[in-house]
């Protein structure tokens, strides 16, 4: 099993998360995480998928979801070359003895506080994955009262659009 | 300005741009909108079915006997639910077919209204598309949609949810002149390099065989496929969703292959080196256990829907496109082929196939107690009506001995339930396919367990001049799942007697729904009564042939088992012989 990043676009059409949702689940896949989202193109809305799965199976997937008629375009993104980014919002029991700790581990990340009580801080953090991950373990040891992370989003680097021809769809032809 | 009408007028005249001829459906709250249009409709003849779920079917089995799209209809809520059978069946068999369901009005939908049900949500994974429909503007481009949808690329079914309040609300009616999805367009065109390459494989195969599903009917390609098969003399071999769509007459035709299938056609895929997959999936039930399906052979599988190649077992030679298209090309590619002076030479293979074919074909023994034999009768049938008329079948041991002892010279002759497996699709299907073909002979050859399930559309027969006629292989049991308690579980036939020689009298019952009740019980009484069924065409027949119920369906590969574990009788596996 290895985890695969899916970009769909969509039609803007109500429905179309239950349908797309729908297919992972009836082939009883797990979606790691989901963000839907508008594009720059009107009634078009991406999805980014992250789903942990053999590729014969996602094969699979990929092909059922092109099926979908309100699907318009899938295109896996490698991690190498794009930019995957999630963002968390994590609230750290915090107090005199610790804050400074806490606030020392913010900087290092790069994260920011956005919220200060006298007994917690909630710390927004943006980053791909591992990056994240590894802040999270830094900050279990204080004590993390509350957890909450967007899915993933990810483009393609370099001057291509998905949305343009070019770019070669996961497998529609065969 | 246009004219103003409402949207249930929209809907009628949408129906009638599409070019549908006839709806199967029953009214109720939230479909009567429309129902007051289709009244004074003179094109859409519309026919009131007992149940909706036979509506569906019936929809169904015109489509699979026409080869146009079927059309049903039915209200909200449970009228919606009932079609959710065939719906989920015309999924499964690849049938053209658009539901038009009644929604309760648009500021009732998520409120638990009465007859509310999300038929949309419930739908989703068991249509090819499906809308809910609350802007009456929006009617016929949803109805073109759907029309569009169920009939192009793999055909399946379509359903458009329409609400109360747009059925009755005002808007102009605009038929759309083309239809433009930018999330559809299937690949009808082989890739030429494929087609190349197939022929070039299939040329140096030695041991080929043309594996052909229900695809090549629906397609409307069996011409081109006799053709092809004539051209490389490659036997043929027609799934269950396949019969008809290859000659049983013909010589190269070696019968059906799968869980009940010939001997022939299961070894030949067995020792194959290559499989020619034209419009079938490896469905289970053809490739027993996958693992140890066609083990040496290399795969071509040419489909319309890319997400079946590759799906069970993997292609070597994918090829995605229409098999009109498909097909028409092979022949061209195998022609230049040969031209170059490719020959090649299946003689040994036919030689092993032969003996194969000599050694086992299709039989049955007669019940020792002279009871009648249930495969006599459907043997004597398919003789005595012949391959002109139409065979809907329900599911089951009559099923698989309407599959094997009747004999198909055309598509769509053919109808049953094959995927999903849907008991009580008899007589629903045949009487839409007797709409829709008048003129041809359209026999229902059901099992008493599924007749029972929607025999009631007898009324709609009788009522509507829909004269089917119906077989009725009485054997008191669910047969098949009989057969099943016999082999695996010990002979303890666990609630599988049906007591259908004592209840009901399905004469009297034929006889209450205005129709002709018959009944045979020897051998000697068959040709005379089916005969006299082909006379009587002023109303449906219903013939209660009651047979041995010990009858079982061989070959068998049991469930879950290899091919190579096919049993031609009990305890009797065939003989092989060398590979070579």
């Amino acid at each position: 099993m290895s985890r695969h990043t899916l970009s769909v676009l969509v039609e803007d059409k109500p429905g179309v998360l239950a349908r797309v949702a729908s297919l992972f689940s009836r082939r009883g896949f797990n979606i790691e995480s989901l963000a839907v989202g508008p594009t720059e193109l009107p009634e078009v809305s991406r999805m980014t998928i992250v789903v942990n799965v053999d590729r014969l199976p996602l094969e699979q997937v990929t092909k059922q979801l092109n099926k979908l008629i309100n699907v318009l375009k899938i295109v896996e993104l490698e991690e190498e070359t794009s930019v995957q980014r999630e963002i968390m919002l994590v609230k750290v029991k915090a107090n005199l003895d610790t804050r400074s700790h806490i606030l020392e581990t913010v900087q290092l990340f790069r994260a920011k506080v956005v919220d200060v009580s006298t007994d917690a801080v909630t710390i927004e953090a943006t980053g791909a994955h591992d990056k994240l991950e590894a802040l999270l373990r830094v900050l279990e040891p204080f004590g993390v009262t509350e957890l909450v992370k967007s899915g993933l989003v990810a483009v393609g680097r370099g001057s291509r659009s998905i949305s343009e021809r070019s770019l070669r769809p996961v497998d529609r032809s065969a | 300005m246009g004219e103003q009408i409402t949207g249930a007028e929209s809907l009628v005249k949408s129906l009638e741009a599409a070019e549908a001829e006839v709806v199967f459906g029953i009214p109720g709250g939230a479909i009567l909108p429309a129902y007051d249009p289709l009244m004074d409709s003179t094109k859409v003849r519309h026919v009131l079915v007992r149940h909706e779920q036979a509506g569906g079917h019936a929809a169904e089995g015109y489509a699979a006997a026409t080869g146009r799209v079927g059309v049903c209809m039915a209200t909200s809520g449970p009228g919606a639910t009932n079609l959710v059978t065939p719906i989920a069946d015309a999924h499964m068999d690849s049938v053209p077919m658009v539901a038009i369901t009644g929604q309760v009005p648009s500021a009732a939908i998520g409120t638990d209204a009465f007859q509310e049900a999300d038929i949309r949500g419930i739908t989703m994974p068991i249509t090819k598309h499906n809308y809910l429909v609350t802007n009456p503007d929006e009617i016929p481009q949803a109805v073109a949609e759907a029309f569009h949808l169920a009939a192009s690329g793999r055909p399946g079914p379509v359903l458009v949810d329409v609400s109360k309040d747009a059925l009755q609300a005002t808007t102009e009616f605009h038929w759309p002149t083309e239809v433009n999805m930018p999330g559809y367009h299937p690949t009808t065109r082989p890739h030429s390099k494929q087609i190349r390459e197939a022929a070039r494989a299939i040329l140096a195969s030695r041991q080929p065989v043309l594996y052909v599903g229900g695809g090549v009917i629906r397609a409307g390609a069996t011409q081109s496929l006799r053709r092809f098969a004539e051209l490389t003399g490659i036997p043929v071999v027609t799934t269950l969703m396949a019969r008809g769509a290859f000659p049983d007459s013909h010589p190269q035709h070696l019968g059906m292959p799968g869980m009940h299938g010939t001997v022939a056609a299961v070894g030949a895929l067995q020792k194959s080196d290559l499989l020619i997959t034209l419009g079938a999936r490896f469905d289970d039930r053809v490739t027993g256990k996958l693992s140890t399906f066609a083990p040496r052979a290399s795969v071509i599988h040419a489909d319309i829907d890319p997400a079946e190649i590759g799906k069970n077992r993997h292609a070597d030679i994918p090829i995605v496109g229409d098999l009109a298209e498909v097909i028409p090309e092979l022949v061209t590619a195998v022609e230049a082929e040969l031209g170059e002076g490719a020959a090649p030479d299946y003689a040994d293979w036919w030689g092993q196939l032969n003996r194969l074919r000599e050694t086992y074909p299709l039989g049955y023994d007669l019940p020792d107690d002279g009871t009648l034999s249930p495969q006599y009768v459907i043997e004597r049938l398919g003789k005595i009506s012949g391959p002109d008329s139409i065979y809907a079948a329900g599911v089951g041991q009559h099923q698989m001995w309407a599959a094997q002892f009747i004999g198909y010279e055309h598509p769509g002759t053919w109808l049953n339930s094959g995927g999903l497996g849907t008991m009580g699709y008899a007589v629903p299907a045949a009487m839409g396919a007797k709409v829709g073909r008048p003129d041809t002979t359209v026999w229902a050859v059901d099992g008493d367990g599924c007749f029972q399930m929607t025999n009631q559309e007898l009324a709609t027969c009788a009522i509507n001049n829909i004269p089917i006629k119906v077989a009725l292989i009485n054997n008191s049991s669910l047969g098949m799942v009989r057969q099943w308690q016999t082999l695996f579980y010990n002979e303890r036939y666990s609630n599988t007697d049906l007591h259908s020689h004592s209840f009901p009298d399905f004469v009297k019952l034929a006889e209450a729904y205005g129709c002709h009740g018959l009944q045979a019980t020897s051998a000697e009484e068959v040709d005379g009564i089916i005969e006299k069924a082909m006379g009587i065409n002023d109303a449906p027949v219903v013939i209660d042939f009651r047979v041995h119920k010990d009858a079982m369906v061989w070959p068998m590969v049991a469930a879950g088992t290899s091919n190579d574990d096919i049993m031609v009788a009990r305890a009797m596996a065939p003989e092989w012989g060398s590979d070579d």
